[in-house]
Formats: C-alpha cells, structure tokens, sequence
C-alpha cells in the first residue's frame, strides 16, 4: 500500500527490472516481443527451406540441429510440425499482441489520457513476469522431454490429445492468459478512470480507443480459451474424454479412453477466442496508423465518430463470426449461413475505418515522414488482406481455398503487412518519446522500402498457390505432382523470406544504435497534438510536472486564425488570446 | 476549425471518471471474465450431454445430501462476508475479524465435505477417466474448489493485514472487492449444485 506516484525507485534493479513503472514496462514488453518476432520468423525461414528445397540438407544451420530432429540436416517432418505450431504461437500470443497492447498500449495509453501511470502498476508488473514466463516455457519447451507442441497454433483434437509436447503449450498458454487477463483489466480501468480534466470519451485519442476495445476482447474471449485449454489438458493428465471420440484408433491401436467427448467442441471454443484475437492483433495497429496519419497529413482526421463506432461494433461483431474458421469442419447449412451472413456484416465496419483513414489523406498537406510511410504502407496492404478475406467468409469459395496457401496469404496480408507494418510505422513515430533520440531516416526509408518488396513477394505467391490448390499443411511440396508446376513459387516465396530478414538488420541496427547516439530530439519533433508529447522526452516517473488540462479534441490541426498549424489539446485558449 | 474564441472565458476542463473506484471497477472486470470462463464450461457440459448417447441421472451417482448441505454452508459463508463488510464500514476491528474468521472457517469446511465427497468416489473407483459424466462433474466442482482456496487466500490476508491496515483508505474498497468475489463463488456453486447434482 505505497503510493508509487510519489516516490521515483531508486537503484538498477528496481527502476529497470521490477519496474512498477508503466513505460519500463512497455519498453520490457517492446524488446522481449520484437526478440520473440524475431524467433518465429528463424522459425519460419528454416521451414521455407523444406518448402524450397524439400529433402536437402539446410545450409549453415543444418549441422547444429540434433539428428532426431534433422537427421543429416534435413528437418523431418515431425520437427517441421512443431517449428509450424510454435510459429504460429510465437507471432500471434508472443509478438504482436504483447508489442501492439502490452508496449505500445502500456506505454502511450496513459500518457494519451493525461495520467501519471496505470490504475494498477504492482498488477501491471506482474503481467509481464507472467507474460514472460509463458514465452520462455514455450520456447523451453523444445528442449523438454517430448519436444514442441506439434499440433499447430490451433490445436485441434483427437490430434492435440495424442500428439507429444502439448501439456506443456497448454501451461504456457494457461500463462499468457492470465497475463492477458491481468493487463485488460487493467487497461480498462485506467482509461475509465484516471483520465486528465476534460478528456471525455470522444476526445480520447483513436488510439486509446483502439485499446479499449482491444481490451475488452482480451477480458471477454480468452477465458473461454482458458476453459477450453483446461478440459484439454484434463484429456491428457486425468484422461478425461471432453475432446475424445468413442472408439478412436491411434496407430492401430484403440485409444486408452472413455470417449463420449466431441473433437469440434474445441474448435467452437477455440474460434470463440481466436476470431476476437484477430481484431486483437488488428485494432491497435489501426490506432497506430490513425495516429501517424492525423500527424502527417496535418488535417484533422476524417470521421473520429465514424471510426469511434466502427471499432465499438467490430468489437461486439467479433464474437458471433467464429464459426466461418469452421466452414470446412462440417456444421448446419443453417448454422453456416448465420455466419456467412455475420462475417460479411463485420467487413462494413473494417472498411468503413480503412475509408475514413484514405479520406484522410485528402486535401492534406502530406509529409513522406518514415512512420508517415509505413502508415500509407498499411492502407492498400490491410485492404488486399480484407478483400481476400471475402472469399474466405463465403461458404461456396471457403470449402475450395480452406485448407490450401490461399489462407495463408489472406491473414498474412493482414496480420504481417496490416499489423507489423503499422507496428514497425509505430516504433519510428514514437522512438523520440521513449528514448529522446530520433532513430536514422536514411536507415528507416531503406527499411521500409525493402520490407514492402519482400513481404509482397513472400506472401503474393500464397495467392496463386492457393488457387492452384495446393494444401497448406506439406511440409514437402513436391510430395504430388500437381503440384510441382507451381514449385517456382514457393522458391520465389523463400528466397524473399530470407531477403526480408536481410532488410531487417538495419532496422535492428538503427534501433539499438539510435537509442545511445541518435539524433536528440525536443518534447513534440512531430508538432502533434496529442498528450504524449506535452511530457518531456523520455517522460519522468509520473509523466507529467502537473495534471495537464483538456481543452479540444485530439486532432485540430490547421485551425485558423493560428500561427502555428497545430493545436494541442492542452493548449490553454486563454494564453492562445494573449499570444 | 475555429478556436472557441468567446467573449466569455471558456469553461475550466472538469475531471471525467466512471465515478466507480478503481478496485471495484477492477473486480467487476475481472468476475466479467469469469462469468465466461464458467458460462464456457456449462456450455460445454449442455454440448456433450446433449450429444452422449446415455447420461446418468446426477441424483442418482452424486452425494445429493452431502452437496445439499455444502450448498448451505457457502450461503451462510456469504452472509458472514457481509457482516465482516458491515463490521468494516463501521469501523469496528474486532467485529470484522470475528466475521472474517467465521466466513473462512466455513470456506474450509465447504472444502472439508468436498474432500470427503472426492474421496467415497475415489474408493468406488470412480475417477475422471471414468466416463465423460465424472469428467464433467471433477472439472466443473474441482475448478470452483480452487476459486473457493483463492477466496481463503484473499480473506486470510485480508483478516491478517487487518491489524496494520484497518485504517489505510484503500481497506475498505479491498474488503468490498473481496466479498464481491466471494458471492461470485457462492453463485457459480449455487448454478452448479442444481446442474450437476438434480438434473
């Protein structure tokens, strides 16, 4: 019961690592989720050697990996699956979510509402112990008896209740829920509460918002995750059978259960969680964007409103879409026309934001900043990824390009040139405020532009694959020859992989290097508006000197009858009178 | 745009809060997520029972008496945690550790009887591997008993922190937050009782 506003912690240990302070925190969240990206992607470039080169031994790597799991260096087939699974984990529960909400979030949310810190900091902290603690059991998990959970991200049973490796997913998973758990509550309450005199509701900034409703997903949809992962993991330490069929025959032999339990229950219940999830991994991104986009075009940003009750009811449609994940798994005709008919209603919201934010740049007097860059990156590219998705929400198409690379491509296009754009637009946009250092533009523009190529190159090729028809769970593509015509691609697809990572050196480089040699920056480098930037760079323990009063929205750029083009929104119009 | 450039002096911003304190709002979250993760867990056992060829009737494979009266003893517990709230609001240290202390004997026994109940099961070898009816029926009870071990824990710190900290002004919110969690685990067992046990 410390008041921890008030007394700045003293020594090493306490301000950096068991740090109650919210902007610790996200800058712990920062590295530790970039570093996590950064292993799901070796993750996936050794995959897309198999899919490149099926059956020769990986260059370089390959003699470092233990011969069960690659003999000669060539990865077998059972640690392909687990490299797919902890793939899959990894970007989703351990890099985007914890940078989008976790780092970003936590960092900017209470400086954009005017607050000294969040309404729980001891809470805070241990989400990240926690959060951090499931990454490493995940990771650790490799090295256990057992080996990696091999069933993909989604763990579908009767597979998941067999296969080795998954008790320990499912502790980790347990792990990051409560973390999530822990830091939505958190989130929650502190934009309800601790906002600055005058920030109303609909003066918050878009990216608060986004967070807000991100928040209020995490609440809602990870318990049924969690009750989902608990029946699965009574199925593999008591030997229950909630996801066990009568009478299954594994390898031969008759499965040592009751049975009686239904395998598409866990898809229901996953789903139920997973689709909320991608709104998760997309809505602070798109708060990003908004931000970044308002600042640069210098206007005000078109349709606050509109986006406002865009994301509110994306937020509440995500959780009756689930079911078109399952399309393919067999329900109803009934059952899969109420959720054709769900999934095209929550593409009008999504397109509405995606509208707003184009009718933003209009009449703007746009600077090609290198955030600004990746903000107009994410436009086109989050709309290939949203129009590709309507086939997949329509029943007739779905059951064709379900279980082919088309799926692939679709969420790929949302989730890595969508959200990791707008995630890397971001880290450039707020550099300055975390570390009171501009990060090298020369460096940044060469990043961007490489990353657009590549991750077009990557993912483009999936599309065509994918209407092609080849399945996208072979870990040897030329196993069939009808697939084989199509074989260019996939090398296309990897050698672009490998070059992406290239491309992301010098960001890595300009990221650590500018954080002790950039450029010094003032307290507002972009003349923006919102609160963040009313606080010195980096901001001290407790954010702001005094409470900072809210005057206006938090867009009012260009407002007449004003030298300066820009209006923050503690700016008192008293002193504007005098000046 | 235009500035509100009025004649009169604009109006000082005024603090915006929910009006709600934090621990509370806090708390009402958090039983939000629990709402789902038990509402998950129904939902399933409706799913699976609606899709087992055969079900046992739960008057007839579960302890009706001995459920019946734990369901009395956690109900009792609630209104102790009530009381020790009053006690609290009023100021009066003694009182509220005399109601604390009934509310966590009473958790213990709730446990107590749930042991013994476990326990006649395990001797007719009957076990989660069972069948898919036990399956429902361990996880289901035994998820609430650890929700009814963090309620012990809460109140056992709440009762040993009291001597030092009766009078900090986040106490009382700290009391409230924790009976509200209580008669959540009071609810959800009295959702339970009847699921299982009589139908």
């Amino acid at each position: 019961m410390v008041d921890t506003h008030a007394h700045p912690p003293q020594g090493f240990i306490q301000k950096y690592v068991f740090s109650q302070d919210h902007k610790i925190i996200a800058l712990q969240y920062l590295i530790t989720a970039w570093i996590f990206l950064l292993i799901g992607f070796v993750f996936i470039m050794v995959m897309r050697w198999s899919l490149a080169f099926p059956g020769t031994p990986i260059p370089w790597i390959g003699r470092f990996l233990p011969a069960d799991l690659a003999p000669n260096g060539v990865i077998s087939g059972q640690f392909y699956n687990s490299l797919c699974a902890m793939h899959g984990t990894i970007m989703v529960f351990l890099g985007v979510v914890p940078l989008g909400v976790g780092a970003f979030g936590n960092y900017l949310l209470p400086l954009q509402i005017g607050a000294p810190d969040m309404a729980f900091p001891r809470l805070n902290m241990l989400s990240y112990w926690v959060y951090l603690a499931g990454g490493l059991l995940m990771l650790g998990s490799f090295i256990l008896p057992g080996g990696a959970a091999q069933s993909g991200w989604t763990s579908y049973p009767p597979l998941a209740i067999i296969n080795p490796g998954q008790t320990v997913w499912l502790f980790g998973m347990v792990l990051l829920i409560t973390s999530s758990l822990l830091g939505a509550i958190n989130f929650i309450v502190t934009t309800l509460n601790l906002r600055a005199p005058g920030m109303h509701l609909m003066r918050m900034p878009i990216f608060v918002w986004s967070e807000l409703v991100a928040a209020f997903l995490l609440l809602l949809a990870f318990p049924p995750l969690e009750g989902a992962a608990i029946m699965q993991l009574m199925d593999r330490i008591a030997h229950t059978s909630f996801y066990v069929p009568k009478d299954l025959v594994v390898l031969g032999m008759m499965h040592k259960a009751s049975g009686g339990g239904q395998p598409l229950l866990w898809q229901h219940l996953f789903w139920f969680l997973a689709h909320p999830e991608v709104y998760v991994l997309l809505l602070p991104p798109m708060g990003i964007v908004a931000e970044i986009i308002a600042n640069n075009t210098r206007k005000p940003l078109h349709g606050y409103g509109t986006i406002v009750a865009s994301m509110l009811s994306i937020g509440a449609m995500s959780f009756i879409v689930w079911a078109h994940h399952m399309f393919v798994s067999g329900m109803s005709a009934t059952l899969s026309n109420f959720f054709l008919v769900t999934t095209m209603i929550i593409s009008v919201p999504s397109v509405a934001i995606l509208t707003c934010l184009i009718f933003s740049l209009m009449g703007g007097s746009i600077r090609f900043t290198t955030p600004m860059l990746f903000a107009l990156a994410f436009l086109p590219m989050f709309g290939i990824g949203g129009l590709t998705g309507l086939p997949l929400g329509l029943t007739v198409t779905d059951i064709y390009l379900h279980d082919t690379y088309y799926v692939i491509g679709h969420f790929h296009y949302v989730v890595v040139t969508g959200s990791i754009i707008a995630l890397m637009g971001g880290t450039y946009h707020w550099f300055p405020k975390w570390f009171g250092r501009r990060m090298n533009d020369a460096l940044g523009r060469f990043h961007f532009w490489g990353t657009l190529i590549c991750m077009n190159c990557v993912f483009f090729p999936m599309f065509i694959l994918g209407l092609a028809g080849q399945n996208r769970r072979y870990y040897d593509p030329t196993a069939h020859l009808h697939d084989l015509p199509t074989q260019p691609l996939h090398v296309l697809s990897s050698v672009a992989a490998w070059l992406l990572f290239l491309v992301q050196l010098p960001f890595i480089y300009n990221f650590f290097h500018s954080i002790w040699r950039g450029e010094k920056s003032e307290e507002n480098p972009w003349k923006a508006t919102t609160l963040e930037w009313a606080c010195p760079s980096p901001p001290p323990h407790g954010n702001f000197t005094e409470t900072p009063l809210v005057w206006r929205g938090p867009y009012e750029y260009s407002p007449e009858g004003l030298k300066t083009d820009w209006l923050p929104q503690n700016a008192d119009p008293r002193s504007l009178e005098a000046a | 745009m235009s500035l509100p450039q009025a004649a009169t002096a604009p109006a000082i911003p005024a603090p915006v809060s929910s009006g709600v304190s934090n621990a509370k709002l806090g708390i009402w979250l958090f039983l939000a997520s629990e709402v789902m993760l038990f509402s998950t867990l129904f939902t399933s056992y409706v799913v699976l029972r609606m899709g087992a060829a055969s079900w046992p009737r739960g008057w007839e494979a579960l302890n009706v008496p001995l459920a019946t009266l734990n369901t009395i003893v956690l109900i009792t517990s609630s209104v102790s945690m009530v009381m020790a709230y009053a006690r609290a609001v009023q100021r009066d240290l003694p009182g509220f550790r005399k109601y604390m202390a009934i509310t966590i004997g009473l958790a213990y026994l709730f446990l107590i009887f749930k042991c013994y109940e476990y326990g006649s099961h395990f001797e007719h070898n009957e076990w989660p591997s069972t069948s898919i009816f036990h399956a429902v029926y361990f996880t289901l009870t035994g998820l609430h008993c650890l929700h009814v071990i963090g309620g012990i824990i809460v109140n056992s710190t709440l009762y040993w922190m009291s001597g030092k900290n009766f009078d900090h002004p986040l106490f009382l919110g700290r009391v409230e937050a924790a009976g509200l969690y209580w008669h959540f685990v009071d609810i959800v067992w009295i959702f339970l009782f009847p699921a299982i046990y009589l139908i």
